[in-house]
C-alpha cells in the first residue's frame, strides 16, 4: 500500500489506566488521507482514550504511534501534531472556555500565530461558513447545547485542520442539529474519525465502520441480516437503506 | 448563579474606560480600609454615595447587598464593644462595653459599607469578564486574572452539576434533616463535586492543548482611553487623594 498517503498510524499500541485493567491491547490503526471513518464500541471500550492517544494527551505504555509519518515521542512532537489535529470533544463545556463565541474560535489562530486581525477574520469566516453568522459577541455559557457543540465545532475548523478527530458529535443533539453537523461534514474536504452510537449518522458520514471491542480496532465490513425497530412505514415489508452500511452487531475479528 | 445586574446601565460611570474603574476602585478602597479618623471617613462615605448616584444604580437593588454585608458586620457588634480595653460606657451583666469598643465597631462599618458602595458603583458595573481584561492590562498577575476568569465561566457549571445531583437525591426521597445521615450525604455531594471539578478542570486543560495552547491568552479587543477616562482618572484619584490627606495629615484635627 501506497505510504505516502498514511496520516496516522498505532501499530501494537497498549494502554491502561493506573490501578485499572488495560484499556488497549496490541492495537492498531490506520487513518489513510481523505478516509471517513465512524468508530463503534460499547461505553468504556476504550474509544475515547484512543483519540486522547493520537493528540498526546495520554502516553502508550508500549507500542508505536506515528502521525504525518514522524514518531511521535515526546510532548514537542505532538505539540506540532496539534496544530494540525482537530479534536472535538464530547461535552461542549470542555472546549469552550472564552468569555464570547469570537475569541474562542480566534483562540486556535492566534495559537497558530496568527495576528489579531487574522485571527479576527479567520474566525468569522468560519462562524459564517457554519450559518453562524451574528454569534461573535454571543456569551458561550449561555449558549444552547446545540450552539455550544456548532461552536465547537467552529473552534476546531478554525485552525484548519488536515484531520479531524470527533467525539460523539451528536449525542444529546436534537435532529435538526445533527442535520446540520451532517451537511457539515460532507463538505468540508478532511479525513477524519468519529465515534458515535448514532448509527444513521454513521451510515451518512462515513465510508468505513470499524467497532472497537476488548481493546482492539476490527474493520466492520459484512452486511449482517437482522431485525430492527422503525420509526416509518412499511417497516414489515422487506426493504434496503440507502445506507452504506446499516448493520453493524455481532463484532467478530476479520 | 451570577447574574451581573448591574452592567446594563446607561450612566457616566457605565461609560468609563474598565481599567480607570479599576484603578480608582483599588487606590480607593485602599485609603479608606486604612484610615480610621471620621474627619476623613465621613467624606469618603459621602464620596462613595454619590458614585452610586453617578452609577445611577436604583436603591431597590443597592439595599439588598449592603444589608448581605452588614449582617456579617452584625456579628462584630456582638463581640467587639465588650473586647475592647478602654474606658467602661454601660454594662450589660457581668460585661463592660468600652467607648474604644464602639468606635472601634463604628469605624469598620462606615469603612465596609464605604468600600463595597464604591466596588458596586466601579467594579459591578462591568461584566466580570471585562474587569479580567482590564486587570490583564493593568499588568497584574497573570494566574489572578486567569483564575478570576475561569472561576465566573465554570461557577455555571458546577453549579449545573450541583443541580443534577440534588435533583437525582430528590427523586430518591432524600429529604435532609438534622441526623448524621444528612450530613453524610451533603459531604458525598460536596466530595463529588470537588472530584467533578477536578476533572473537568483536566478536560479542558486538554482542550486548549489540543487548540495548541502554550500559556498566553491573547486579547481581541482592545481598550481605548479617551480624554474624558483621562480627565476622570485624574480627577477621581485627586478626591481618593484628598481622603487620604485629611487622614494622615492634621489639616483638620
Amino acid at each position: 500500500m501506497d505510504e505516502n498517503n498514511l496520516l496516522i498510524k498505532l501499530e501494537g499500541v497498549s494502554f491502561g489506566y493506573p490501578g485499572g485493567k488495560p484499556v488497549l491491547k496490541e492495537l492498531f490503526f490506520e487513518l489513510r488521507a481523505g478516509e471517513k471513518i465512524g468508530l463503534i464500541g460499547p461505553n468504556g471500550s476504550g474509544k475515547t482514550t484512543l483519540f486522547h492517544l493520537i493528540m498526546g494527551l495520554l502516553r502508550p505504555l508500549s507500542g508505536k504511534i506515528e502521525i504525518f509519518r514522524h514518531p511521535m515521542k515526546d510532548e514537542k512532537d505532538f505539540r506540532a501534531v496539534r496544530q494540525r489535529i482537530g479534536l472535538l470533544f464530547q461535552d461542549a463545556d470542555d472546549q469552550l472556555f472564552s468569555p464570547t463565541v469570537l475569541e474562542d474560535v480566534a483562540f486556535g489562530p492566534l495559537n497558530q500565530g496568527k495576528s489579531v486581525a487574522e485571527a479576527k477574520h479567520i474566525a468569522k469566516e468560519t462562524l459564517h461558513s457554519l450559518g453562524l453568522e451574528g454569534f461573535e459577541s454571543r456569551i458561550t455559557h449561555k449558549l444552547s447545547g446545540g450552539e455550544k457543540k456548532l461552536v465547537s465545532l467552529a473552534t476546531v475548523l478554525a485552525m484548519k485542520p488536515e484531520v479531524l478527530l470527533l467525539d460523539e458529535p451528536t449525542t444529546g443533539l436534537d435532529s435538526e442539529t445533527t442535520e446540520r453537523i451532517i451537511a457539515i461534514l460532507k463538505e468540508v474536504d478532511i479525513s477524519y474519525v468519529f465515534i458515535s452510537h448514532n448509527m444513521d449518522f454513521i451510515a451518512q458520514t462515513t465510508d468505513k465502520i470499524y467497532g472497537m471491542m476488548d481493546g482492539q480496532i476490527f474493520l466492520e465490513e459484512e452486511k449482517i441480516p437482522h431485525t430492527h425497530a422503525h420509526a416509518h412505514g412499511y417497516g414489515k415489508v422487506p426493504h434496503t437503506h440507502s445506507y452504506r452500511n446499516n448493520a453493524v452487531r455481532n463484532l467478530k475479528k476479520p | 448563579m451570577i447574574e451581573e445586574g448591574f452592567v446594563h446601565g446607561d450612566s457616566v460611570i457605565h461609560r468609563l474606560d474598565p481599567r480607570v474603574r479599576t484603578v480608582v476602585a483599588g487606590a480607593f478602597s485602599i485609603v479608606v480600609a486604612t484610615s480610621d479618623r471620621f474627619v476623613a471617613l465621613v467624606p469618603a462615605v459621602i464620596v462613595a454615595v454619590s458614585f452610586l448616584l453617578l452609577a445611577r444604580l436604583s436603591f431597590r437593588s443597592v439595599m439588598p447587598r449592603l444589608l448581605m454585608v452588614n449582617g456579617l458586620i452584625l456579628l462584630l457588634w456582638f463581640f467587639l464593644p465588650f473586647t475592647s480595653e478602654g474606658e467602661p460606657l454601660f454594662t450589660l451583666g457581668s460585661l463592660k462595653g468600652t467607648m474604644e469598643g464602639i468606635m472601634y465597631s463604628t469605624t469598620i462599618t462606615v469603612k465596609s459599607n464605604t468600600i463595597i458602595m464604591t466596588l458596586m458603583a466601579f467594579v459591578a458595573t462591568m461584566p466580570i469578564f471585562t474587569l479580567g481584561r482590564a486587570l490583564r492590562s493593568l499588568h497584574m498577575p497573570h494566574k489572578i486574572v486567569h483564575l478570576i476568569s475561569f472561576a465566573y465561566r465554570y461557577i455555571h457549571v458546577i453549579h449545573a452539576e450541583y443541580g443534577r445531583m440534588i435533583n437525582a437525591m430528590k427523586i430518591r426521597g432524600f429529604c435532609p434533616r438534622n441526623n448524621l445521615y444528612t450530613y453524610k450525604t451533603y459531604a458525598y455531594l460536596v466530595g463529588m463535586l470537588l472530584v467533578k471539578s477536578y476533572d473537568r478542570a483536566s478536560r479542558v486543560r486538554a482542550a486548549m492543548l489540543c487548540r495548541g495552547f502554550k500559556g498566553n491568552f491573547y486579547d481581541l479587543s482592545e481598550f481605548f482611553m479617551k480624554t474624558s477616562d483621562r480627565l476622570a482618572l485624574v480627577l477621581l484619584l485627586l478626591v481618593t487623594a484628598c481622603i487620604g490627606l485629611l487622614q494622615w495629615t492634621r489639616i483638620i484635627y
